[in-house]
């Protein structure tokens, strides 16, 4: 990852702006803003070179100064699954839908990390870029949505060992894996959601600071991770998703091994939780942007 | 409507006390929200109508700033820490948002409010100038254009695969002047930044914006050093307390802003000793700048000795206390530093009484030009500045074309910050000398 450089930047990106040439110059109007505000798409559009950017940065950053540099993306989720097989594989006999518990704590860890990495960094995102915020405009949301892609190179590294175990235990995909594409974005977005309000609240109140990890850790016991769903009774598991990650877990297993059941209702009730807390999240985050430079 | 960049009107921005210095945390909301009714309790039982007790007082950093600046013009923005300077750059530049009124603008603005903003330590030089000049609003391929410029104008060819982390803190300003120089929007609002790195260099940054301005961009540049404004900007927006209170020609708004002590920019006065810049121990009463018959004088006479005067109340007994003069001339180099050395008060503790020192410039030293200078008093062990008032004074030194001066017969520029008048002495092998010294062609021969 080192090497990554300049030149790997799609030519897609290198659009130039079209008003900066013209000679209509542009116009904007600065002054409070009132009531509903909308979410500013447009202007994000515009600066998604700079989200690129940012992104690129946190790459590039992550695994400087450290000895096993990108290996950790590996590492974490290998050693984690590890624990898991032996404590609740070997010794708790979790039942893991006939699935070699190995590969079915590890399916599981995939995204799980991803949402991990993603929630915790972007909750962080906007604190930790305060000199910026107090110097530079730009389109704040892309603060936590930068941090959020940065995770997903290490997904990619993690990926690759999934495919390994799933030669070695001989497992064949289905056509399911087609679906794999959502649960990944679907994981990223509900990162996002949960991000934006925590995003903005710790910019008034560093509590969040603090209480992020206790969260981290009492949302991955509350997901299937290291059990399966089928552990809730069936007429309790639509309500079961009302935790996302639950829907986002057994999607993947399901998507990835094929052999578990297609997640049903549970899917949707995360689903719908999921628009609820984005939509949410997204005018949270625009409403409190406006003090972000007073306060932070 | 196409001649205006900016048109402001009725600008405001109300801060909070205490906003800005620290984050609220939840605990404290919680204790407020307890609190609260039993304050609210106990006001009503004392019939106390007037402000709640938990209300926080407003500070108002701009209000009512109304002003229009055309296409191509250099504006500077001047005032005293706390006017309001930085306020109205960080909401033309969108940053923070005004409380009332509003701003217009036409055109892609750039802002330069700190250089290196977004520096990222652990990236080598090269990284850095696409990450900021992408943070700073350049498309990838402008800055991919001008890569090799900016690199040159930093003089970093060397190090640009190092990470910035081991620069020097000279190398890291000029990368990061670089970068913002090479902005090409078509409005920039600039803020102190040429307050960093060596003189040479700020000289090149000066030149650089007088260039971008040239090219019909408008700039709008608050800085605390007068003399760089004056040479700037043709005009000047002089903010006090949050409002404007003085807009024209450069030349006629900081002679105002200097003078708003009393009289002339060559001397100002406190006449409030609570206001006068100073604390407990010791406060400045007036700083002049006068001639040998102690007379106040704005100009002078380079072949003449110059007194700067400063006026101070010692409130508290007991301290030893230095009184020194910071000058810098019109480019702001920092010329030199003048620090008490009447042997009377060295190390003698002050009794609680008024002042006057003078430190005396004798004649045919400085350059001819305008210099401004800072007055403070420090107490050196332990160290502790009492007072700094930048720009406490100004004056300007001329030349004399008598030929008795330095510069002799020579009447063009005579470059230099300092004019010394030297001693000079010959020596001359001539005819029938013996033993010339210096080998000097004879013509006879």
């Amino acid at each position: 990852m080192s090497d990554l450089t300049f030149t790997d930047i799609p030519p897609s990106c290198a659009v130039s702006d079209p008003s900066a040439e013209g000679p209509e110059r542009p116009h904007a109007r600065i002054e409070p803003s009132k009531g509903w505000i909308s979410l500013g798409l447009s202007d994000l559009w515009q600066y998604r070179e700079l989200l690129f950017f940012l992104t690129w940065r946190d790459i590039k950053v992550r695994y400087k100064q450290t000895a096993l540099g990108a290996a950790w993306a590996v590492i974490q989720p290998l050693l984690t699954m590890l624990v898991f097989t032996l404590f609740f594989g070997r010794l708790a006999k979790v039942p893991s839908d006939g699935i070699p518990y190995p590969l079915f704590s590890y399916t599981a860890l995939l995204p799980w990390q991803l949402f991990a990495y993603a929630l915790t960094e972007s909750s962080n995102s906007v604190v930790a870029n305060e000199r910026l915020i107090t110097k530079v405009y730009f389109p704040r949301l892309i603060l936590p949505l930068a941090s959020i892609l940065a995770g997903l190179v290490d997904f990619v590294i993690a990926f690759t060992l999934v495919i390994g175990m799933m030669v070695w235990y001989g497992v064949k995909p289905t056509g399911a894996i087609l679906t794999l594409p959502f649960f990944v974005i679907f994981t990223m977005v509900t990162a996002l959601g949960v991000g934006l309000w925590l995003s903005a609240l710790n910019v008034q109140y560093r509590d969040v600071r603090y209480t992020l990890t206790f969260i981290v850790q009492f949302w991955l016991i509350a997901s299937p991770v290291a059990y399966s769903s089928t552990l809730v009774p069936a007429r309790w598991r639509p309500f079961y998703g009302l935790n996302p990650m639950a829907g986002v877990i057994e999607g993947f297993r399901w998507a990835l091994l094929g052999k578990a059941q297609a997640p049903g209702t549970m899917l949707w009730v995360s689903v719908a939780v999921v628009v609820v807390v984005l939509v949410g999240g997204l005018y949270y985050y625009r409403r409190m942007e406006k003090i972000f430079a007073d306060v932070v | 409507m196409t001649d205006v960049a900016i048109r402001c009107r009725g600008l405001a921005k109300k801060y909070r006390i205490g906003e800005r210095e620290s984050y609220k945390a939840l605990r404290d909301i919680i204790t407020d929200a307890f609190a609260s009714p039993f304050r609210r309790l106990r006001s009503a039982l004392r019939h106390s109508s007037s402000s709640t007790p938990n209300e926080k007082p407003n500070i108002w950093a701009l209000k009512d700033v109304s002003f229009e600046i055309k296409r191509g013009e250099v504006v500077g923005i001047i005032g005293r820490n706390g006017a309001g300077k930085s306020t109205l750059l960080k909401i033309l530049s969108r940053i923070t948002e005004p409380t009332h009124g509003h701003a217009d603008i036409w055109g892609r603005v750039g802002s330069l409010l700190e250089v290196g903003t977004g520096f990222h330590p652990e990236l080598t030089g090269r990284d850095n100038i696409f990450l900021n000049g992408a943070i700073m609003g350049m498309r990838k391929t402008e800055i991919a254009r001008k890569f090799d410029e900016i690199v040159a104008f930093a003089e970093v060819e060397k190090f640009i695969d190092t990470p910035v982390k081991r620069y020097s803190s000279g190398m890291h300003v000029r990368l990061a002047f670089a970068v913002a120089a090479h902005l090409e929007p078509e409005i920039l609002l600039v803020d102190e930044v040429l307050a960093v790195g060596d003189a040479s260099f700020q000289k090149k940054c000066l030149n650089k914006m007088q260039s971008v301005s040239e090219h019909g961009r408008t700039v709008l540049f608050v800085s605390h050093n007068m003399s760089s404004v004056t040479r700037l900007c043709e005009r000047t927006i002089l903010l006090d307390a949050g409002s404007v209170t003085g807009d024209g020609p450069s030349h006629e708004v900081v002679s105002v802003y200097l003078k708003s002590g009393v009289g002339t920019s060559a001397q100002r006065e406190w006449d409030d000793v609570q206001k006068a810049p100073g604390n407990d121990v010791v406060r400045l009463r007036a700083v002049r700048i006068i001639t040998e018959s102690g007379e106040v004088t704005e100009t002078v006479d380079i072949r003449h000795p110059i007194g700067i005067e400063m006026e101070f109340d010692v409130l508290k007994p007991g301290f030893v206390l230095v009184p020194n003069f910071h000058f810098f001339n019109e480019e702001g180099l920092y010329l030199f530093v003048a620090s008490d050395h009447d042997p009377q008060w060295r190390r003698r503790p002050r009794p609680e009484c008024r002042f006057i020192s003078t430190a005396w410039i004798p004649g045919n030293f400085l350059s001819e030009g305008t210099l401004v200078l800072g007055a403070a008093i420090s107490t050196m062990d332990p160290v502790r500045v009492h007072f700094y008032e930048r720009d406490a004074v100004a004056f300007h030194v001329v030349d004399s074309l008598d030929g008795d001066s330095a510069r002799g017969d020579y009447a063009g520029p005579f470059p230099g910050v300092v004019r010394p008048l030297l001693k000079w002495t010959t020596q001359y092998s001539g005819e029938g000398a013996t033993g010339a010294r210096f080998g000097v062609e004879d013509s006879s021969r």
